[in-house]
């Protein structure tokens, strides 16, 4: 496998990589539910989360895993008004060269920024979510819990729902699984498709119906509340009779169709809690488990790279 | 002071041939041209083979840092960076800080292109008082200032009603109206052209769409008004249908692009090279082709270099907040030479882009090598190459979008009413 040094998205990496990487996560997976750890594998190393922008679950998911691996963990949350962001972007990259940090795990509101921050710092990036770039990890956990469940990562047709324009986590699932040779379907309103998706080898469907027909993973995406200020869709309950997914939608995918939301999910809104909380349908606990295990597996083979 | 340039090719007086031949300068004016003149007594011999002599470069557009921006450009800076890119005219952009919308102003810019004694400054001086886009300027008394005509620099004028008034009043004094031609409600938050490439690279995207709404509009008051706009910076295709057609009609409708629009494309801003970050943002590369077509059929009336000065503070942000603008000035000519090595435009008619072309839209006695005119001179060797490299420009502004590009035709020299200032 190619030495890899940051991990800034999913372009860039080709199947041969990412199969590595999920075999790994697959040992952690097992691993972490044997309740065994590996504490000696990253000892003395320094892992900083960096987050510009709020996130419970993938910092908690990112400490955790460094936490396994034995690394020494800090979490730094840094406050941003839009005025100060980029000087404490760089700022940030001096003060955390002078700490010697060796795996930077950043979030920030701006596409682009992990970028600019690793060629400033000398730790190894990991892009945890920029702007509506990219978020490389939360791809990798989707495919990881595909995989275990339906057995391959390659040949379903995958439908990806909801505000695909302003996702990060559709576009790195979109590269991932068009690159594994998966069917990608998008499904939204047209306000919510952006401009050129097409061009990935796509299909593109404004109706859940015809898009969910024959699919065997439905991927739910959250909708923010500011989309619906900034007038792209008109109100929470004309998306949720749309697009919002309810056993009646689901009843046009595939009979054993499975259900995933990278979370936090608007109940109502994108996903009916019918749905959300069946566990013979929806995958979204483990897709949490296993954003532990992908996690390790990255700190590991970039802290080894 | 007699300066003799012999063995030289130079830009005839009607901007379509290359001759080869001799000039004099005598008292800061071009005195005679032709095959072979004699040696007059006392003149400095400037030799140059295969080097062309064309007049000054005429900057049609341009940002100076000052007054205002002083940590990204001064006046003195931006003067050195013009000789040494062979401009010796530049008009100058009214978005500084304060905005030139006062005559007073305008009498300030000038006088400090005077003071370089290398370039002449030619102020735009604002549409809008205080760029705020709500009433007009005083254009009879920026015009008797000395103003070149009335722009909102890069902000475009959003207001049908306050455009149309514009072009209206302005038709009186008979002052063109310039626009930055973007639909501001379509444009607003954006950093890249929309597209595939934006939105892999998650950056808001401008519709293409968003320049030739405002063109669209704006030739519709022209025609209504019977007043005259000029385009800036055109960069889409489908603008450049929409000004040719106007001008078929024979409406009072002119444009200019700049380098970055027919050297680069959407490609370029990829890794977020804020450098790259322009407005407009680069665009796909069937639009540039078509730039390239405007070049070469007549329907961009110039190019001029959209200068526009940043420091580093200004650009190693995310790309989203970096502020847009490169500097221009270095690269002007190279970038436009590369046309011709690319045989998409003759060098007569590119040097005419640069020169006599942007002189005329502006009225002044410049551009041109003609007898009696101030011998405003940029001497360059086309085949000789140089590499443009961020941190080796002349002057402060070191944001070019062309780093890393190998440019042919290197300026050996500029003269400024006879007095060399570069080289």
């Amino acid at each position: 496998m190619a030495m890899l040094k940051h991990l800034l998205g999913i372009e860039g990496l080709n199947p041969v990589t990412v199969t590595t990487l999920l075999d790994l996560a697959e040992s952690y997976a097992l691993l972490n539910r044997s309740g065994k750890t590996q504490r000696d594998l990253l000892r003395g190393r320094t892992l900083i989360n960096l987050f510009f922008e709020d996130s419970t679950r993938t910092r908690t998911s990112f400490e955790l895993a460094g936490k396994r691996l034995g690394a020494d963990v800090l979490n730094m949350s840094v406050a941003t008004s839009s005025v100060t962001k980029g000087e404490t972007l760089l700022d940030t990259a001096t003060t955390l060269n002078a700490m010697n940090c060796d795996l930077l795990v950043v979030r920030h509101n701006r596409s682009g920024a992990p970028a600019l921050l690793a060629e400033k710092v000398g730790a190894a990036v990991i892009n945890a979510g920029d702007g509506t770039h990219e978020h490389p990890t939360q791809a990798l956990l989707d495919a990881l819990t595909i995989r275990r469940n339906k057995g391959r990562i390659s040949g379903l047709t995958i439908a990806i729902c909801g505000d695909i324009a302003h996702s990060r986590v559709a576009r790195s699932n979109i590269l991932l699984l068009t690159m594994m040779g998966n069917f990608v379907r998008l499904i939204g309103p047209p306000t919510l498709l952006p401009s050129g998706i097409e061009a990935a080898g796509v299909e593109l469907f404004h109706d859940m119906e015809t898009g969910l027909k024959g699919a065997d993973i439905v991927m739910m995406l959250r909708l923010q509340k500011e989309r619906m200020t900034g007038g792209m869709v008109p109100s929470p309950r004309e998306f949720f009779t749309y697009y919002g997914l309810d056993r009646a939608k689901l009843a046009y995918a595939k009979p054993d169709a499975l259900v995933m939301h990278p979370g936090p999910m608007n109940r109502g809104v994108e996903i009916d809690s019918d749905i959300a909380d069946d566990p013979a349908r929806a995958l979204i606990k483990e897709q949490v488990e296993m954003g532990v295990a992908v996690r390790m597996a990255v700190l590991d083979t970039l802290a080894r790279g | 002071m007699i300066t003799l340039f012999r063995k030289i090719s130079y830009l005839n007086e009607i901007a379509d041939k290359i001759v080869e031949g001799e000039l004099l300068v005598q008292n800061g004016v071009i005195a005679d041209f032709g095959p072979s003149l004699g040696t007059p007594e006392g003149a400095h011999i400037i030799e140059a083979e295969g080097a062309i002599l064309c007049p000054g470069l005429v900057d049609l557009r341009a940002s100076l840092g000052e007054p205002g921006f002083e940590y990204r450009e001064t006046i003195a800076s931006a003067a050195q960076a013009a000789a040494a890119g062979g401009i010796t005219s530049i008009a100058v952009l009214p978005d500084c800080a304060p905005p030139i919308d006062d005559p007073a102003l305008v009498h300030l810019i000038i006088a400090r292109g005077q003071e370089t004694g290398s370039v002449s400054l030619l102020p735009y001086a604002t549409a809008t008082r205080g760029l705020k886009g709500e009433e007009l300027a005083e254009y009879g008394l920026l015009k008797r200032a000395g103003a070149v005509a009335f722009t909102d620099g890069g902000r475009a004028i959003a207001s049908s009603r306050l455009m149309r008034l514009a072009l209206s009043y302005a038709s009186g004094f008979g002052m063109r109206i310039v626009q930055h031609p973007e639909d501001p409600e379509l444009a607003r938050g954006g950093a890249a052209t929309s597209g595939a490439r934006a939105t892999w690279m998650g950056l808001p995207g401008i519709p293409a769409a968003a320049e030739a709404i405002c063109v669209a509009r704006d030739i519709r008051l022209a025609e209504l008004t019977g007043g005259a706009v000029h385009f800036a910076h055109i960069s889409t295709a489908e603008a450049l249908d929409l000004i040719r057609t106007a001008k078929d009609k024979g409406l009072r409708v002119t444009c200019d692009t700049a380098p970055p629009y027919f050297d680069l494309n959407e490609t370029a801003i990829g890794d977020y090279r804020t450098y790259n970050k322009l407005s407009p943002p680069l665009r796909a590369e069937a639009d540039r082709n078509a730039v390239v077509a405007g070049l070469a059929d007549g329907t961009i009336d110039a190019i001029a270099s959209d200068h526009q000065p940043r420091d580093a503070d200004d650009k190693r942000l995310p790309f989203a907040d970096a502020t847009p603008g490169g500097a221009g000035l270095a690269t002007l000519l190279g970038v436009t030479l590369a046309q011709v090595t690319g045989r998409h435009l003759s060098m007569p008619r590119a040097l005419a882009l640069l020169t006599c072309a942007p002189a005329a839209w502006l009225g002044i006695e410049a551009g041109v090598i003609a007898r009696g005119r101030p011998a405003d001179l940029c001497l360059f060797d086309p085949e000789r190459s140089w590499m443009v490299q961020a941190g080796r420009l002349p002057g402060k502004a070191q944001n070019t979008p062309f780093d890393g590009r190998a440019l042919e035709g290197v300026v050996l020299g500029t003269w400024k009413a006879g007095k060399r200032v570069f080289g």
